[in-house]
């Protein structure tokens, strides 16, 4: 397993500290330099990051805690944690089988417009999410494509779950497809070959083979998609119909209650989605030092 | 490659599976309401969707709730009643491609207009089928100004000097934005003897004191009220109505102009929608409640002008002052006309737009 | 795709994992997206020019694509001193702030636009303190761009880390020993390594940013012809019920994502490799 291609902070050797003792080698920086860079990082990220986020709490408990719990004691609060959770759960699987697949046909053959079809998968990323909602709507809306069909089949897909979870899939896209084809690509395919070579047909070969060399990737991969899916706003607002207790993901019941000048509710239910995204991200931290570990040990034996 | 057939079945199934989990809980919603239309009489539950604008969700929460026992004690029928709101022409975008709305109660005709010519899905004389326009109730454009009205805003003319921040959303997206833009409009006209040029002269300087704008009558008042931007909110009368009863009617006042315009928001059936699962009866009744001593008792109560003054409560009739209104057909000719001149790509509010922007 | 796969055949499953590929990529993206190239298509070369090409329109492109090139170069500039940072020192409080540089990619971002606008509107906490400094920062292209960074931050950072943390130290080592001091080695040395890492992240955050939409809507004014971004212009459109113009816009915005997103991946092509964490 390669070092390099794993999306870890590495951990630095004491002497890397900033208030690290006063002899340092060439390939340090003097102290006030490192200073400056940490303080700069700190400033930096408080003005744009840390202030924000804290605000988001300090609005969520201006009326206190009582006000911040009586929050999360709302029917539609409710449908709208189950819509959410619905929305990730069929589309963070459905776009992990997409990842494997795609990673294993790119990483391990080569074929030609292979930088094409990255790029088409990484579309999704950079596609503005109006634009995401509105590709939906084209395809399934009345005046759209299929419209009128599905109307005449009494099928609903905008406006309603379908339409949800598609635009949460288009989102959440190439997340795990992007975390795995590097690292497949770089660990290129000679343990594959030897197993197949010796004899294990093809599922053999990627579960006891690539999966245990891509499985902490495919975890960060697993856990960007979850975190995306249950925030998404902008596509999700297009084809969902705001239909209260019906429609409503998470961030759009946020939206409900901010229009309705429930300012505490909104950022109460806002500080709770906050608070996923950093219990998700601290396990992604904690993954890390797992992987970090996992590496030292490997190189401990060799 | 043995294994190929169960990866084949598992990747289609991968595929498919979200569509296929979306209609099965797509058709099982459908369900109930997919009987023939005579089943409405019976004893089956009836669920109706009423595709609103913003300012009228308090308004439909009590009244939903209060229609269901009605209709429920009248026919036997269970009701259930979804809404949804958004601004107006995201709502009325939204029926056209597809929201399976039974009623629409929008800000402005004009976008019920839309739904019609563009869907089909009701008659497009549907104005006519209910009365006072299929108006329920009025309202017309205010001012909220901050506590003690430091800017001493009276009436329209206190919009256009100098130093004063508007606040207003955005006319091409919001339908009560549009109002607020023709009640400008309509004051100059009368003030300077319906000279078009001053008119227009007047809106512009209007506009050159708007920091921003909003895309709805509701994030324009959150961003007066919430993030404190702006000396004034012009608005519905209803929404700083609400917005006193809300936020404290110490922090705020509201000032009448001398004259304004009517604001008519109009409901209809949507009859296709209705009919394919049965809830036509009911959504007629629905909107027909509007109007009854009941209905037009909870639209005084929300801060709406009944039509039919008789009903409302007293004490909610006070708080409407008496205001010389003009109304969009005999000023500017009708929505469609006032539409395509001021509102269009190209139109008057473009041209300012962009004049106001090239002289910054 | 192509079937020149001759190379590695011994494999299995090629044929398979890329028609899944393939077809999974065109039921969720490339059909839907050809829906919106046809939809604009519909107007006709002059129609879609006109819709694509108006003052109104061009205005807010220049902001939408200039505020995203400000936001990236920030972040490039900052994302780089906060991945330097967090790999090579050590300081009370490292790990959890690791954690929360990819905050801004998992919030909501409405919640962002709200919460930004709190802090930095004229009476929020930051913003009371610049007002009467003369710097308007909610409702103006300032404010735009600092939303833009908020949500642009993660990818440089995340695109960096494993660039950094991968130097090797015996160039360095060797620079200095060659007399290099830490400046020449960090222009010399450090730098010309890592550039591909920092342009994909440059880029990666600034193809985010063109597109974003949910929290810029709160922080900007949204007034046509100064601070209106693209994506709202398009919603706009929508509501207008110009459902073909709102296509065409979104045609523009769409190849001119497609055209980043593929000179990123040639630039790691060249570069020889994907840099993975990146998003």
């Amino acid at each position: 397993m390669n070092a390099s291609t794993l999306p870890t902070t590495l951990e630095s050797p004491e002497s890397w500290q900033v208030a690290g003792p006063q002899l340092r080698t060439a390939t340090e920086e003097s102290t006030w330099v490192r200073w400056l860079l940490v303080g700069s990082t700190l400033t930096f990220l408080t003005l744009v990051l840390f202030v924000p986020l804290a605000a988001i709490f300090a609005e969520a408990l201006r009326k206190g805690w009582a006000a911040y719990f009586a929050s999360f004691n709302n029917p539609n609060f409710w449908s709208a944690v189950k819509l959410s959770f619905l929305a990730t759960g069929i589309s963070v699987p459905a776009n992990l089988i997409f990842g494997v697949a795609a990673s294993w046909a790119i990483a391990k053959f080569d074929f030609r417009g292979k930088s094409l079809l990255i790029t088409l998968i990484d579309l999704p990323f950079a596609v503005s999410p109006v634009v995401s909602g509105l590709i939906y709507v084209l395809l399934f809306g009345m005046t759209g494509w299929l419209g009128p069909w599905l109307s005449s089949h009494n099928i609903q897909i905008i406006f309603a779950v379908p339409g949800i979870v598609l635009a949460t899939i288009f989102v959440t896209f190439p997340f795990v497809a992007r975390e795995l084809i590097p690292l497949m690509q770089e660990q290129g395919s000679e343990e594959e070959q030897a197993a197949v070579s010796l004899g294990a047909n093809g599922w053999q070969t990627f579960f006891r083979v690539t999966l245990p060399n891509v499985k902490w990737a495919l975890l960060y991969g697993v856990i960007l998609s979850t975190a995306r899916a249950m925030g998404e706003f902008g596509a999700v607002s297009v084809v969902s119909g705001h239909i209260r207790g019906k429609t409503n993901t998470l961030p759009l019941h946020i939206e409900v209650l901010y229009n309705e000048y429930n300012f505490v509710a909104a950022f109460a239910v806002a500080s709770l989605l906050t608070l996923l995204a950093l219990v998700t991200l601290v396990l992604k931290t904690t993954l890390e030092w797992r992987i970090q570990r996992d590496l030292e040990e490997a190189a401990k034996s060799e | 490659m043995k294994s190929i057939s169960p990866i084949v079945a598992f990747t289609l199934l991968a595929t498919v599976a979200p569509l296929l989990a979306g209609c099965g809980s797509s058709t099982a919603a459908s369900k109930s309401g997919s009987e023939p239309a005579g089943a409405a009489s019976s004893k089956e539950p009836v669920t109706l969707l009423n595709v609103s604008y913003d300012p009228t969700r308090e308004l439909y929460e009590e009244f939903n709730a209060d229609f269901a026992k009605h209709y429920e004690e009248e026919t036997g029928t269970p009701v259930t009643i979804e809404q949804s709101h958004g601004g107006a022409g995201k709502q009325a975008r939204a029926v056209i491609d597809g929201l399976k709305a039974d009623v629409v109660t929008l800000a402005i005709a004009y976008d019920i207009d839309q739904i019609a010519e563009l869907t089909g899905l009701f008659p497009k004389d549907w104005q006519k089928r209910l009365d006072n326009n299929s108006c329920p109730y009025t309202s017309t454009i205010v001012f909220l100004v901050r506590s003690g009205n430091p800017k001493q805003i009276k009436d329209w003319d206190d919009l256009v000097k100098d130093g004063v921040e508007v606040i207003t959303p955005n006319p091409k997206t919001s339908g009560g934005a549009r109002y607020n833009y023709l009640g400008a409009w309509g004051y100059a006209l009368k003030k300077f003897g319906n000279d078009e040029q001053k008119a227009r002269d007047f809106v512009k300087k209007l506009y050159e004191n708007v920091p921003v704008l909003g895309s709805g009558a509701r994030d324009s008042t959150t961003t007066f009220v919430q993030r404190e931007q702006g000396d004034v909110l012009i608005t519905w009368e209803n929404e700083a109505l609400l917005a006193l009863k809300e936020l404290g009617p110490e922090k705020f006042e509201i000032v009448t102009p001398s004259v304004s315009i009517l604001a008519e928001p109009p409901v209809t059936v949507v009859d296709k929608n209705a009919a394919a699962h049965g809830a036509q009866e009911a959504a007629v009744a629905y909107l027909k409640y509007l109007y009854s001593p009941a209905g037009q008792r909870l639209a005084a109560k929300h801060f709406y002008r009944p039509s039919l003054k008789e009903h409302a409560a007293p004490e909610d009739l006070e708080r409407f002052k008496e205001i010389e209104l003009f109304n969009v057909d005999e000023v500017f000719g009708g929505w469609p006309e006032a539409q395509a001149k001021h509102f269009n790509d190209g139109g008057l509010f473009d041209v300012i737009q962009e004049e106001i922007a090239s002289s910054k | 795709m192509s079937k020149n796969f001759a190379k590695r055949q011994v494999l299995p499953g090629f044929g398979i994992t890329m028609g899944y590929t393939v077809t999974y990529l065109s039921l969720i993206v490339l059909v839907p997206l050809a829906a919106l190239f046809l939809k604009s298509a519909g107007l006709g070369v002059a129609d879609f020019w006109k819709a694509v090409s108006s003052p109104r329109v061009v205005a807010s492109y220049k902001l939408t694509f200039g505020a995203s090139l400000v936001a990236a170069t920030i972040n490039a500039i900052f994302g780089f001193v906060v991945a330097w940072t967090l790999v090579r020192y050590k300081f009370p409080g490292k790990r959890i702030i690791d954690a929360m540089i990819d905050l801004p990619f998992a919030l909501p971002t409405a919640v962002s636009g709200i919460a930004l606008t709190a802090v930095y509107s004229s009476h929020g906490w930051f913003g009371q303190y610049l007002e009467p400094l003369g710097i308007k920062v909610a409702y103006t292209p300032i404010g735009i761009t600092l939303a833009l960074v908020f949500i642009g931050l993660p990818f440089v950072v995340r695109t960096l880390q494993p660039a950094l943390a991968d130097l090797e130290r015996e160039s360095e080592e060797a620079a200095a020993s060659l007399g290099a001091n830490r400046f020449q080695t960090f222009t010399r040395v450090i730098l010309p390594t890592i550039l591909p890492a920092l342009l994909t992240g440059f880029a990666l955050s600034l193809a985010r940013a063109i597109g974003e939409y949910g929290s810029v809507v709160f922080i900007s004014g949204n007034m046509p012809m100064r601070t209106e971004i693209t994506s709202l212009l398009i919603i706009s459109k929508l509501e207008q019920y110009d459902t073909a113009g709102a296509a065409a816009i979104s045609v523009v915005m769409l190849i001119a994502s497609f055209g980043l997103l593929l000179s990123i991946n040639l630039l790691q092509h060249l570069a020889g490799r994907r840099y993975q964490g990146a998003l």
